[in-house]
């Protein structure tokens, strides 16, 4: 049997499978489908300061392999994480991740000192790369010096393991990367979705009440390859590679392209135990290549 | 929850949009007891167009047959794949989703108010009623005479009344306007279809004084509460459609402010 076990800064993965912020709630949401503990984290939804409403209805659009949101980070503030979520969901046998979102550094850093606190909290995911949310999000991930800035903030407030996780809507992601491990990321997590929109061409009016969203599902997955194999060639710091993951051999790809593990996204919505069979198709992959572990298979395209 | 295959039993198109599924799960497992205003969301096979799965209401549950109906519509080409299935095809299914209709503790003069397609989860929700041995009231609304569907089934239950808006069955108008409502009085509506028809139902039944409940068609991703894209604006701030509803009591909604 292939070892399945990763590490990305401090923290241990049983196995290199993780489930997206966003697209997993709490992962209770999930109880009834699968086994928690059989998956190496679960990124849960983004977590602010105080608690948002989130846009206005509507806020999906079916798209060809895909769909767009913009749910717009709701969530009922890091205090009601803390207090009600965290202590039903510690007791899962997995590795719960928060995704930190914020408007300013001090948001940013007040939120992670909080979560700091919390035992069976082993790391967070830093959220720089929300398209949906007006007065912040995305726009620290798209400058290199406000990536660094914020990173930089949040890696003196908290000391367990930060990943950052990337915008696609820049013209390097790859600098991007650089900077936030520069700046003291232990890791980078990559894609966010893409900044898209449709419009009812009757009513002619955009799909969303946002106008724009975010774009995820199959359809970016040859994108989001890219992207974690230019990553993969700039910096050290592993990778935790996204971005329309439906199937084991999805998951084998983005490790290929250099991702010490995943996280599958939207899929979820569409077979909830999408995670769980991602898992068993890795572990069978690794046996029939004779691979003794998955860590000997991140970054390992030939050419 | 669960996530299980069904085989189609039998698909019988009811008018030139409208199709009733009969599916039983593949592997011949008893369904659960299921109550109504409760969804499912079906996946559309072979159709790279449809990424996500439709969800469809819960028109009539045969615990002793095994079998589930729906009612689906064809709307797109997700709803029309699924209108194309044949008696043996599979299809696989995320079950049963959502909340369902209050049933009333003692009789009550109950309405179940329903337009087009919306009237599924009425006949389930009605044959519950008739199971605790009340007897409910049917208004079915529709713009023509083939739009009011399944009505024999809907006559097991209740006194069926109906509105064409061509007049060419029961009275001519809108449901709102049906003389049924002046003749009778009741304690309870339920209503299920069209957004503007749900509306008028709800303020109606609020302007009455008469208990309401309305289920509501959000479009949505998951179904079971973590993608939060369905999300309906209530009282209590924006709230999943697909998990604190699909059924809500309209003094939640903020439909009539």
């Amino acid at each position: 049997m292939a070892g399945l076990e990763v590490q990305i800064g401090d923290l241990k993965l049983k196995n290199p499978v993780t489930t997206a912020s966003g697209t997993f709630g709490y992962g209770t949401e999930y109880k009834d489908f699968i086994d928690l503990g059989s998956l190496g984290a679960i990124f849960v939804k983004g977590t602010t300061l105080e608690p948002r409403q989130g846009n206005d209805y509507p806020r999906m659009a079916e798209t060809p392999s895909g769909m767009l949101n913009s749910v717009g980070l709701q969530n009922k503030g890091v205090d009601y994480f803390v207090n009600h979520l965290y202590p039903v969901i510690k007791e899962y046998d997995t590795n719960i991740i928060v995704n930190v979102s914020g408007s300013t550094i001090e948001d940013y850093v007040a939120t992670a000192e909080k979560l700091a606190d919390l035992d069976k909290m082993p790391a967070i995911e830093l959220n720089i790369s929300c398209p949906n949310v007006k007065e912040g999000g995305m726009s620290f991930g798209v400058s290199c010096e406000s990536a660094a800035k914020v990173t930089r903030a949040v890696r003196e407030a908290f000391p367990k393991t930060l990943i950052v996780k990337l915008s696609p809507n820049v013209t390097s992601i790859s600098e991007i990367a650089k900077a936030v491990e520069g700046a003291g990321a232990d890791s980078v997590s990559l894609v966010n979705t893409f900044l898209g929109m449709a419009i009812d061409i009757e009513s002619k009016k955009p799909k969303l009440s946002t106008t724009t969203g975010g774009l995820s599902g199959p359809c970016i997955k040859p994108i989001a390859v890219r992207m974690v194999w230019e990553v993969y060639n700039a910096v050290k710091v592993p990778i935790i590679g996204m971005g329309g993951i439906s199937s084991w051999q999805d998951a084998i790809e983005f490790i290929l392209a250099g991702s010490t593990a995943i996280q599958v996204g939207t899929y979820n919505f569409i077979d909830p135990a999408i995670s769980v069979k991602i898992v068993k198709g890795i572990e069978k992959y690794l046996d029939r290549h004779n691979i003794a572990s998955v860590k000997d298979l991140v970054g390992q395209m030939c050419k | 929850m669960k996530v299980l295959d069904f085989i189609v039993r039998s698909n019988e198109s009811l008018n030139d949009k409208n199709n009733l599924i009969k599916v039983a799960p593949a592997n011949g497992e008893p369904l659960p007891e299921m109550s109504p205003g409760q969804f499912v969301q079906i996946l559309v096979n072979n159709s790279p167009d449809v990424f996500l799965r439709r969800p469809v209401s819960i028109n009539n549950t045969d615990l002793v047959g095994n079998e589930l109906w729906m009612l689906v519509k064809r709307v797109g080409e997700g709803t029309e794949k699924i209108c194309n299935l044949g008696t043996g095809d599979t299809m696989n299914i995320i079950f049963p989703l959502g909340n369902s209709f209050s049933i009333p503790e003692k009789e009550s003069n109950t309405l179940l108010i329903g337009g087009g397609v919306g009237t599924a989860p009425l006949l389930f929700l009605g044959k519950k009623l008739s199971e605790k041995g009340y007897k409910p009231d049917f208004l079915l609304g529709g713009r023509t005479e083939s739009d009011i569907l399944q009505l024999s089934d809907f006559r097991q239950y209740g006194d069926v009344y109906c509105t064409t808006e061509d007049g060419s069955f029961g009275e001519k108008g809108f449901v709102t306007g049906h003389s049924v409502l002046q003749k009778n009085k009741y304690d309870f509506i339920y209503t299920c279809g069209p957004k503007p028809m749900m509306v008028a139902v709800a303020k109606y039944a609020s302007s009455n004084e008469i208990d309401c409940e309305a289920s509501l068609e959000n479009l949505m991703a998951c179904g079971f509460g973590a993608c939060l894209c369905c999300i309906e604006k209530t009282v209590r701030g924006n709230v999943c459609t697909c998990t604190e509803g699909p059924v809500f009591n309209i003094k939640e909604l903020t439909w009539l402010d």
